[in-house]
């Protein structure tokens, strides 16, 4: 025999056409971690009784928005709705019977199993952030980042994103551990010098975090192999390559696979860090329609580099990163940052969409692979 | 007085100097004064009184491209950036 529904509660269908409705309700969880951790319904956030006086601005920062709140029967979802309504929150409802009503009528449940003791315990620190949680932790450790190069850029980009618990990592790089790298390459170690890059950073990566399932290319990013390595599932790529073709190259591709790119440049004191989402802003060509003369281009080897600034920027790329995954902020989409190390400064310029530009405006004229480094005006490979 | 930044690989050209104070009311004025002061700067980026394409020019974070280019305009507190990319990652 039913309860006899209060005032302030809804049946779980009810629940369930609302959340449906463009303007729907939060609905707020609010039992222990444990249960949580069991099953919980779709699209639901997380807040646990006792966080609920503290936190609830963070989950919910309009307080005009409705909530439903839900736990195990019903019970713990009514009696917090004081505390709702003393917080500002008085659209506040629970879900009568919770969670095992809504089960009961075959609704759907996920289970967050994935995160097991061992996980729970290492990613404490992302489930406490209500833009994480176990939700957005799942999802890193769903997500496939693609780095190119594993030098100054990807060193700290792949260790970052390692410990965050990305589940899948590719690194494209045919170079060998040099002496000269240690002093920004945290990949990296004395004892391999002279291993591939791609294989040092595999092992820095497992021993980081065997959570991570790491993919080597020991190769350089060529017209040949570009299609086959983009179209191997990779959501996000970091672009920490070290010369002006593979730059260009990996830009024309992405566009046409449609797979944003966290790009991050330096040289000796500064670098330079974006977004480019094909077709939602900008790409590479529209920031920057031509590479300049060799002359003007020293790389690192030529000109030295601060064995910190990649670190810094290396870092913003992997922070950008794990924001494009977690669909969370505001990305450096249309922003240009540069960092200057000297004056340790960071300004910030409009990139914008050019409607020229010859790969993603309106009328393409670059529609496949050209000769990048016949573009760029250096010698081929 | 206007701020105009010079990035790092154009510092050879200005006597190692990252920012530099030029006078005019739009971006060619400044382009102008400094290419005056600095020969070798025309040389490389301002030949022929036409920009390098390779070259970004940013007047108060905007791209002069999308605004009026060099006839954009200029006052002494905007801060105007030049910047070529830059390829290293490494």
């Amino acid at each position: 025999m039913a309860t006899p529904v209060g005032l302030r509660e809804v049946e779980p269908e009810q629940t369930r056409e609302r959340l449906n409705e463009p303007d729907a309700p939060l609905l707020l969880d609010v039992r222990t971690d444990r249960e949580r951790n069991t099953s919980y319904i779709p699209g639901s956030v997380h807040l646990p009784m006792a966080e609920v006086e503290s936190r609830l601005r963070d989950v919910a920062p309009d307080p005009s928005r409705p909530i439903i709140t839900y736990c195990a029967t019903g019970r713990r979802s009514l009696d917090i709705l004081p505390t709702l309504d003393a917080l500002g929150y008085e659209n506040g409802a629970s879900m009568a019977g919770g969670i095992v009503a809504w089960q009961a009528r075959g609704y759907p449940t996920e289970s967050p199993s994935a995160l097991d003791d061992e996980k729970l315990a290492r990613y404490s620190r992302h489930l406490l952030i209500p833009e994480v949680g176990i939700e957005g932790q799942q999802r890193l450790l769903e997500t496939s980042i693609l780095l190119i190069g594993a030098g100054g850029l990807g060193s700290p980009a792949a260790l970052y994103l390692a410990a965050a618990g990305v589940g899948r990592i590719g690194i494209v790089d045919d170079d060998r551990v040099d002496a000269s790298n240690l002093q920004r390459q945290v990949l990296h170690s004395t004892a391999e010098l002279g291993e591939s890059k791609a294989e040092s950073a595999r092992s820095s990566i497992e021993e980081l975090n065997p959570d991570v399932d790491v993919v080597t290319y020991e190769e350089r990013l060529t017209s040949e192999n570009v299609d086959h390595i983009l179209g191997e599932g990779w959501e996000l790529v970091v672009d920490g390559a070290d010369n002006f073709p593979t730059r260009y190259l990996l830009n024309d591709a992405s566009v046409w696979h449609e797979i944003p790119v966290v790009h991050g440049s330096i040289y000796r004191f500064e670098g330079q860090a974006t977004v480019f989402k094909p077709y939602d802003g900008p790409c590479y060509r529209c920031l920057f329609p031509q590479p300049p003369p060799p002359e003007l281009a020293p790389s690192c080897a030529e000109g030295g580099v601060l064995g910190v600034l990649p670190g810094v920027i290396g870092s913003l790329q992997a922070n950008e990163a794990i924001k494009l995954a977690l669909g969370i902020g505001e990305p450096l989409i249309g922003r240009l940052l540069l960092f200057d190390a000297l004056t340790t400064t960071f300004s910030e310029v409009m990139v914008r969409r050019d409607p020229d530009c010859p790969v993603c405006g309106e009328h393409p004229t670059i529609t496949e692979y050209i000769d990048y480094a016949d573009f760029c005006g250096v010698p081929g490979s | 007085m206007t701020v105009v930044r010079i990035p790092p690989t154009l510092r050879a050209d200005t006597d190692g100097q990252a920012a530099l104070e030029a006078e005019g009311e739009t971006v060619r004025d400044l382009l102008e004064d400094l290419a005056s002061r600095f020969p070798a700067l025309r040389e490389r980026i301002y030949p022929e009184g036409e920009l390098a394409r390779y070259v970004n020019v940013y007047a108060d974070g905007e791209d002069v491209r999308t605004r009026e280019g060099l006839e954009t305009e200029v006052s002494v507190d905007s801060t105007v950036i030049l910047l070529p990319a830059m390829a290293g990652g490494c």
